[in-house]
C-alpha cells in the first residue's frame, strides 16, 4: 500500500518511549505517530517540560512546537509577529508547487479575499441550506445496511461531505468523487498512499485546475449566483485573480470543507464508542447534540496544527524566537491542555464551555466554515439518533498518514436499529 | 440586568445566560462571536475601537456602524443603562 511505512523512516517516532526519549529529540512533525495513534503522550510531555519546544533536526528542517493553549492563542492572534506567509504547512514550499490562497496570506490581502467568499458560509445563507443538507443526510443514512459490517468513512463521512461540497460549488453532481480525490491529493505526502511522487500529485492538481477553469468560464459569463465559484468569478477582489491564485483558493475551500468535517463525522463515532457512558447520556438526552458537536470537534481536532513564520525576533513563553523561524501551533495539543480546559483528556458531551476549543483557530484566520461544519455535524447526529440505537465500531480504525490532517481512512461499523 | 463593574459586557451576558452571545474565544477579541449593536446614544461613551477589534469585525458580513465586540466593553458606572442588541447569528 504505502511506499514509505512509518517504520522505515529514520525520522519516525513510532515505538519510542515518550517518557525517556531525550526531550530535544521529540519531533511531532513526522506522520508516523499520528498514523499509529501514539502522539498524545509526546504532546503531554512537551506541555509539561518544554511547552515551546525547539526541534533542531527533522525531515522538514528546524521548527518550534507550541503546545500550550495560551501560547497558541498568542501566536494565532499576533499576525504582525507570526506570518501566515509563505505557507501554513510544515513543509517549506517550492515556488513551482505553490498555490497561493488567503489562508497563507497576511492582512490586508487576506481580509479582502476572505470577505468575498465568507458570505456563502455565513449563518444567514446556511439557514437556506439546512433543509437540503438534512434530506441528503437522511438519504445516505436510510441507504445503509443493518446488522452487517461496512466502512463508515466511505459510506457516510466521505459521501456526505462530498455531496455538501458539490452543493456549495454547484459542481456537477455526477463528478463529485473528483472533489474527494483532489482534496486528498492537495494534502497528500508523496509515497503516503494517495500519490507516489510529487509529479503525480502535481498532475492531479493540474487536472483539478483545468476542471475548475471550465467552471469559472461558464460562471463568469452567467449572472452572479450563490455558489462559491460564481462568487469568486464576480467578486471585486477576486475576479481578476491569477489562475494559480484561483486554484489555490478553490483547493483551500475543498480541503477546508472536506477533510475536516469528514474526520469529525468519523471521530464522533470513535469517541462515543470509546466512552459508552457518554453514548448513554446522548441516548437519554438528544438536546445535548449541539454541545456534543463542539466537544467532538475539540476531541478530534481534525487539523492537528497550523504553521506560522516569525517576521521579527520575538520571545514566546521565555523562548527566543528569531525572524524567519518556523513556528507550529499544535491545536491537537492545546485542546488537551489541562491548564486551560478542565479534564481535557476526557470526552464529555455535556462539558461546560465546550465551544472554547482551538480546533477552528483564533484571530483573523479563524475557520471560515465553522458554522457550516457545526450544522452538518448537528444534523448528522440528530438523524443518526432517530434511526440507530448504536453505531458500533467493530474493528480498529485506520488513521491518516499525516501530522496535519488528523483523521480516519477506515472505520468498520455495524448499525443497530432502534 | 444588574451587573457589578469589573467584568465585560460579554461576561455579564454569559454569566446571566443571555442568549445570542457565543464568546467562543472566552474574551480575547479573537473570534467575533460576541458581536453586538450598540444603541446610538451610548456609542461615544465606549472605549475607542481597537485595531484587533476592528480587524475581527471587518470580517463579519453583519457589521454595521454601531458594531462592537462585547468582550471589549467593560462594565463601568458611566455605562449604567447601556442598551445593546445582538445580530441574528454570531459568526
Amino acid at each position: 500500500m504505502t511506499e514509505t511505512t512509518p517504520q522505515q523512516s529514520k525520522w519516525s517516532m513510532v515505538g519510542k518511549d515518550p517518557q525517556t526519549i531525550p526531550i530535544d529529540q521529540i519531533d511531532l512533525s513526522h506522520p508516523g505517530i499520528w498514523h499509529a495513534n501514539e502522539f498524545l503522550p509526546f504532546m503531554a510531555r512537551l506541555r509539561e517540560e518544554d511547552p515551546v519546544h525547539y526541534c533542531a533536526e527533522s525531515a522538514v528542517g528546524p521548527y518550534w512546537s507550541v503546545t500550550k493553549y495560551k501560547d497558541i492563542m498568542e501566536v494565532d492572534t499576533s499576525p504582525h509577529i507570526y506570518s501566515s506567509e509563505p505557507t501554513i504547512g510544515i513543509v517549506d514550499t517550492f515556488e513551482e508547487f505553490t498555490l497561493p490562497a488567503f489562508i497563507s496570506m497576511d492582512p490586508p490581502k487576506h481580509d479582502e479575499q476572505r470577505r468575498v467568499v465568507q458570505g456563502v458560509v455565513a449563518p444567514a445563507n446556511l439557514k437556506n441550506l439546512e433543509g437540503l443538507i438534512r434530506s441528503r443526510v437522511c438519504e445516505i443514512l436510510d441507504g445503509l445496511p443493518l446488522h452487517e459490517e461496512f466502512d463508515w468513512v466511505e459510506r457516510v463521512s466521505i459521501e456526505l461531505t462530498t455531496q455538501m461540497l458539490a452543493t456549495l460549488f454547484d459542481f456537477p453532481f455526477e463528478d463529485r468523487a473528483k472533489l474527494t480525490f483532489w482534496s486528498d491529493v492537495a494534502t497528500a505526502i508523496p509515497g503516503g498512499g494517495i500519490v507516489a511522487t510529487q509529479e503525480e500529485r502535481w498532475q492531479a492538481i493540474q487536472e483539478c485546475m483545468a476542471y475548475f477553469t471550465k467552471l469559472w468560464n461558464a460562471r463568469v459569463n452567467a449572472a452572479p449566483g450563490n455558489d462559491l465559484i460564481s462568487m469568486l468569478a464576480h467578486g471585486e477582489a477576486t475576479r481578476n485573480m491569477p489562475p494559480m491564485e484561483y486554484l489555490g483558493n478553490v483547493i483551500l475551500l475543498i480541503v477546508g470543507g472536506n477533510d475536516t468535517t469528514r474526520n469529525s463525522i468519523s471521530g464522533g463515532v470513535v469517541a462515543l464508542n470509546e466512552n459508552p457512558a457518554e453514548y448513554d447520556k446522548l441516548r437519554k438526552d438528544r438536546s445535548l447534540i449541539p454541545n456534543m458537536v463542539s466537544e467532538i470537534i475539540r476531541w478530534q481536532t481534525p487539523l492537528a496544527y497550523m504553521r506560522r513564520t516569525a517576521k521579527v525576533d520575538t520571545v514566546l513563553n521565555g523562548k527566543q524566537i528569531k525572524a524567519g523561524d518556523k513556528v507550529v501551533m499544535w491545536y491537537a495539543s492545546g485542546n488537551r491542555d489541562e491548564e486551560a480546559i478542565a479534564n481535557a483528556n476526557s470526552f464529555l458531551i455535556d462539558r461546560p464551555n465546550a465551544r472554547q476549543h482551538l480546533s477552528f483557530g483564533f484571530g483573523l484566520h479563524r475557520c471560515m466554515g465553522n458554522r457550516l461544519a457545526e450544522m452538518q455535524l448537528r444534523i448528522v447526529w440528530e438523524e443518526i439518533m432517530k434511526r440507530f440505537s448504536f453505531v458500533e465500531v467493530v474493528g480498529e480504525p485506520e488513521r491518516v498518514y499525516s501530522s496535519f490532517v488528523k483523521g480516519y481512512t477506515k472505520l468498520p461499523v455495524v448499525l443497530h436499529p432502534k | 440586568m444588574e451587573v457589578s463593574p469589573g467584568v465585560s459586557v460579554m461576561e455579564a451576558a454569559i454569566n446571566n445566560a443571555v442568549p445570542g452571545i457565543d464568546a467562543d474565544c472566552g474574551g480575547f477579541c479573537s473570534c467575533a462571536t460576541c458581536h453586538v449593536f450598540v444603541n446610538e446614544q451610548w456609542l461615544d461613551k465606549l472605549p475607542p475601537l481597537g485595531p484587533n477589534e476592528d480587524a475581527m469585525l471587518s470580517l463579519s458580513p453583519d457589521r454595521r456602524e454601531n458594531s462592537r465586540l462585547s468582550c471589549q466593553i467593560p462594565v463601568v458606572d458611566a455605562l449604567d443603562g447601556l442598551v445593546v442588541t445582538t445580530p441574528e447569528f454570531q459568526f
